[in-house]
C-alpha cells in the first residue's frame, strides 16, 4: 500500500519581480512530496532558495515575490485557494515553522508563556488558565528546566538554545502534522545544536509529524534526515534517500559539496571545492543553472536545462551526464 | 617539587633552548569590569582569558576552538595588543610586547596583521579595493604611489582576485571573494603572523573550502605562522598543527591535532566531538559511535561555577571538582590537558 503524502507541492514557481523589469526565479518549478513522520532535508547554499521554498508552503512571501504558478496540496486541501483567512488557520495548526534566528522569531515584548498561549487560545480555543497550564507542560516536554519560572520571563532573559527550545514548543502546541525547521541550528554552538536537533526528532516521533529539515550542513542531514533534496539555483538537482545520496552523489554539485567538506575521518592536503560563486537568482545561465561552475559542462549544457529525471527507482538526478553514463536515453 | 612546579620547569628549559618558536603566551589574563549601581562602579569582573600560556612555532598553525564565550576572540585581540591584557605577557619573535607604548607597537604590527569573520563588516564600503589593499601600505611603509600600486597588485593576484577588480568596491564582490580581499590586506605587508579570527564560518561550504585552500596556499608560499580561531572543529582540524579547546577563558585541552581528535582527553573535547553531525555514509557505524552530549547551556562568564568551570556539564564531576581548579598538565608527550580525572 501506498502511504498517501501530506503534503504535496507540484511545479511550485515563487519569482521576485524587481527593478528594471529584473525577475529572480528564486523558487522555479519545485515538485517534491512529505510523507507522514518522515524527516526530509533540503539542503543548498545560500541562495538556492530553500527558504523560500518553505515560506511559499506557508504563504508567507511578500511583494516584490509572488507565487506564480503551481499547487500545493496538504491532504487533498488545495493551499493556493485558500484565502488568508483559511491560511491562518492551516499555519500553526497544520504546518508549524521555526526559524533560523529564535531572537528576531520570537517577540520580544510579550512574555514566553504569553506566546505559546496565543497559539492554544486561537487554535485550540482554550481558556486562559488551561492555556497557561498547557504552555508549562510543553515547555517541560521541550526540556525547560523551572518551566514554571521561564513562562513569566521574557525572550531576552533566555539563551539562544533555550529560545529555540521555546519556538519548538509554540510549534508543537497544536500538535501539527508538519513542521518545517528553517536551519534552526545555525545560530547555535555545536553542543546545543546537537540538543536541539535530538530534541527536533524527539518531539517528531511523540507527535508523529513530518518534519522538513533545511539546512546548508550536509553533516545534520547524515544524522537526522531520511531523504535528502539538494537545491541549487532555484531547483532541486538531486533527490535521494540520506544514504544513497552520500554513497552515491550523482550531481556534480552534490559531489563537489561533499569533496568541500572538511572531513573529521581521514586527512586530505587540499579540499575539493567548486569553482566560482552562486549566480543571482535575476541571472540564472541559460542552460543548467550550474553549467558555470560545472566541472564536467558540455557544449548541451549551456543551451538547454536538463530534467530532473530517476535513474533508479529512489534516486532523481536533473544532469546530461546520466544520459550518457547511465543509459537513460 | 610538584609535578605542576616541574612541568613548567620543563616547559620552560625548552622554550628557551627553542628558537623557532614565533609567539609566546605566558599566564595571559584579561579582565573587563562589570559595572554597576547607580555611580557605575565595578562590581565584579568578567574573566575573558583567564591565566593562559602557550607557544606557537614559525610556519605552524594553531587552532583555537570553542563555543560562543569561551573567550577565542579576545585571546586573539590581546596577543594582537587591540586589547590590553590585565596580566601575564605576551612574547613576540623574543621580544616582550605586553608592555608596549602605542607608539612602540606601531612597528611591529606589520609582521602581525589578523583577519576578521565578518568581510561585510570589516572592509570600509567607502575604498575601492586598491585603496583598501593599499592602505596597509601607506601606514606602514615609505613606498611610493607606484610601488604600492604595485605591490597590491601582486598581492591581489596572489589571493586569487584580477587587476580590473581593483578600481571595484566591496559590494560588488561575494562574501567569498570579501574575504580574499581582507585576506589581501593582511597579508600586503609580508607580516610573519596572521590570526584568522572565524575567518570562513560567513561563507558557503564551497566557498569556504576555496578560502581554506588559498590560506594554506598563502601559507605554505610566503612561510606564515597562523593562529587559527574558530568554532568549526572540521575546518580547525583541517588547517591547524595543533590545537587549543578553550572553556570560559581557559585552556581545557591542548595537543597536536591527530592526538586532540583521535584520543581526546578532556569530557569537554569528548563532547565537543561527539557533539557534531559527521557524514557518514555507513549507517552503522553512527551506532557504534560514542554518544555523550554535553547537556545544559553555558555558564555566564560573568559568573562561573567555582573550581573547575566545567563541572557543571560535566558527567564525571565530583566533589573535588568543585574545590579545586584543575591545572593544564602534560598527560602525553605534548598533549596538555586540565582535569582532575588524570591526576
Amino acid at each position: 500500500m501506498t502511504k498517501q503524502p501530506i503534503l504535496d507541492v507540484d511545479q511550485l514557481k515563487t519569482y521576485f519581480y524587481l527593478e528594471d523589469k529584473k525577475v529572480a526565479k528564486a523558487v522555479d518549478n519545485i515538485s517534491f512530496s512529505i510523507f507522514p513522520g518522515e524527516t526530509v532535508a533540503l539542503v543548498g547554499e545560500s541562495g538556492s532558495g530553500k527558504s523560500i521554498t518553505a515560506l511559499s508552503i506557508m504563504q508567507l512571501i511578500n511583494k516584490p515575490g509572488r507565487i506564480v504558478d503551481g499547487t500545493i496540496l496538504m491532504n487533498g486541501d488545495e493551499l493556493l485557494q485558500f484565502s488568508t483567512k483559511q491560511m491562518t488557520k492551516v499555519r500553526g495548526k497544520n504546518i508549524a515553522m521555526i526559524f533560523q534566528e529564535p531572537m528576531t522569531a520570537l517577540n520580544p515584548v510579550y512574555t514566553v508563556g504569553n506566546q505559546i498561549s496565543e497559539m492554544l487560545r486561537k487554535h485550540k480555543k482554550l481558556h486562559k488558565k488551561d492555556a497557561r497550564k498547557q504552555s508549562i507542560k510543553l515547555l517541560q516536554t521541550v526540556g525547560i528546566p523551572r518551566a514554571d519560572e521561564v513562562i513569566d520571563e521574557y525572550p531576552h532573559q533566555l539563551s539562544g538554545g533555550m529560545r529555540q527550545r521555546v519556538m519548538i514548543a509554540m510549534a508543537i502546541s497544536c500538535e501539527p502534522k508538519l513542521l518545517i525547521a528553517d536551519e534552526p541550528t545555525t545560530a547555535l554552538d555545536v553542543t546545543i545544536q546537537a540538543q536541539i536537533l535530538d530534541l527536533l526528532v524527539e518531539m517528531r516521533e511523540k507527535f508523529q509529524m513530518a518534519l522538513l529539515l533545511i539546512t546548508h550542513d550536509l553533516g545534520v542531514v547524515s544524522e537526522y534526515a531520511d531523504r535528502v533534496m539538494v537545491m541549487y539555483g532555484g531547483q532541486i538537482v538531486e533527490e535521494a534517500p540520506t544514504r544513497e545520496l552520500l554513497q552515491n552523489p550523482e550531481h556534480p554539485y552534490t559531489k563537489g559539496l561533499l569533496a568541500s567538506i572538511p572531513n573529521m575521518q581521514d586527512d586530505v592536503d587540499r579540499l575539493g571545492s567548486i569553482k566560482g560563486t552562486v549566480p543571482p537568482a535575476f541571472d540564472f545561465p541559460k542552460g543548467c543553472r550550474f553549467s558555470t561552475r560545472c566541472p564536467f559542462v558540455m557544449e548541451r549544457c549551456n543551451h538547454s536545462n536538463p530534467d530532473l529525471k530517476e535513474i533508479n527507482s529512489i534516486h532523481s538526478v536533473r544532469c546530461y551526464l546520466h544520459e550518457f553514463w547511465g543509459g537513460g536515453v | 617539587m610538584t609535578s605542576l612546579e616541574q612541568s613548567v620547569v620543563v616547559q620552560a628549559h625548552q622554550e628557551s633552548t627553542n628558537n623557532d618558536v614565533l609567539i609566546e603566551v605566558q599566564h595571559l589574563k584579561k579582565y573587563f569590569p562589570i559595572k554597576g549601581g547607580i555611580f557605575k562602579r565595578t562590581i565584579g569582573q568578567l574573566k575573558a582569558v583567564d591565566d593562559i600560556s602557550f607557544q606557537i612555532h614559525k610556519g605552524e598553525t594553531l587552532g583555537i576552538v570553542g563555543e560562543s564565550g569561551s573567550g577565542k576572540s579576545t585571546l586573539g585581540r590581546v596577543i594582537l595588543r587591540l586589547l590590553d591584557p590585565t596580566d601575564g605577557q605576551i612574547h613576540f619573535n623574543g621580544n616582550n610586547i605586553s608592555t608596549l607604548t602605542r607608539r612602540q607597537m606601531n612597528p611591529i604590527r606589520r609582521d602581525m596583521q589578523i583577519v576578521f569573520q565578518d568581510p561585510f563588516a570589516s572592509l570600509n564600503s567607502k575604498m575601492s579595493v586598491g585603496e583598501l589593499v593599499e592602505e596597509p601600505l601607506l601606514v606602514q611603509t615609505s613606498l611610493s604611489k607606484l610601488e604600492r600600486r604595485q605591490k597590491a597588485l601582486e598581492m591581489i593576484e596572489k589571493v586569487g582576485l584580477r587587476q580590473t577588480d581593483l578600481q571595484k568596491y566591496p559590494h560588488e564582490f561575494s562574501g567569498g571573494q570579501r574575504q580574499r580581499i581582507s585576506i589581501a590586506r593582511a597579508l600586503v605587508l609580508e607580516p610573519k603572523f596572521v590570526i584568522c579570527d572565524e575567518p570562513v564560518s560567513a561563507l558557503d561550504v564551497s566557498i569556504q573550502a576555496q578560502v581554506l585552500n588559498l590560506m594554506k596556499d598563502l601559507q605554505e608560499n610566503l612561510g606564515l605562522t597562523y593562529l587559527f580561531i574558530a568554532h568549526d572543529l572540521s575546518v580547525v582540524k583541517h588547517i591547524s598543527d595543533r590545537v587549543a579547546v578553550m572553556y570560559l577563558g581557559r585552556i581545557a585541552e591542548i595537543a597536536p591535532k591527530n592526538a586532540l581528535y583521535n584520543n581526546p582527553l578532556h569530557p569537554y573535547t569528548q563532547g565537543l566531538l561527539s557533539s557534531i553531525p559527521v557524514i557518514n555514509t555507513d549507517m552503522e557505524s553512527k551506532k557504534n559511535r560514542e554518544i555523550f552530549k554535553i547537556s545544559g547551556d553555558l555558564p555566564s562568564p560573568a559568573n562561573p561555577p567555582s573550581g573547575c568551570t566545567f563541572r557543571t556539564r560535566c558527567p564525571f564531576a565530583n566533589e573535588r571538582c568543585s574545590m579545586e581548579r584543575p591545572e593544564l598538565l602534560e598527560k602525553e608527550n605534548g598533549h596538555f590537558v586540565a582535569c582532575h580525572l588524570y591526576t
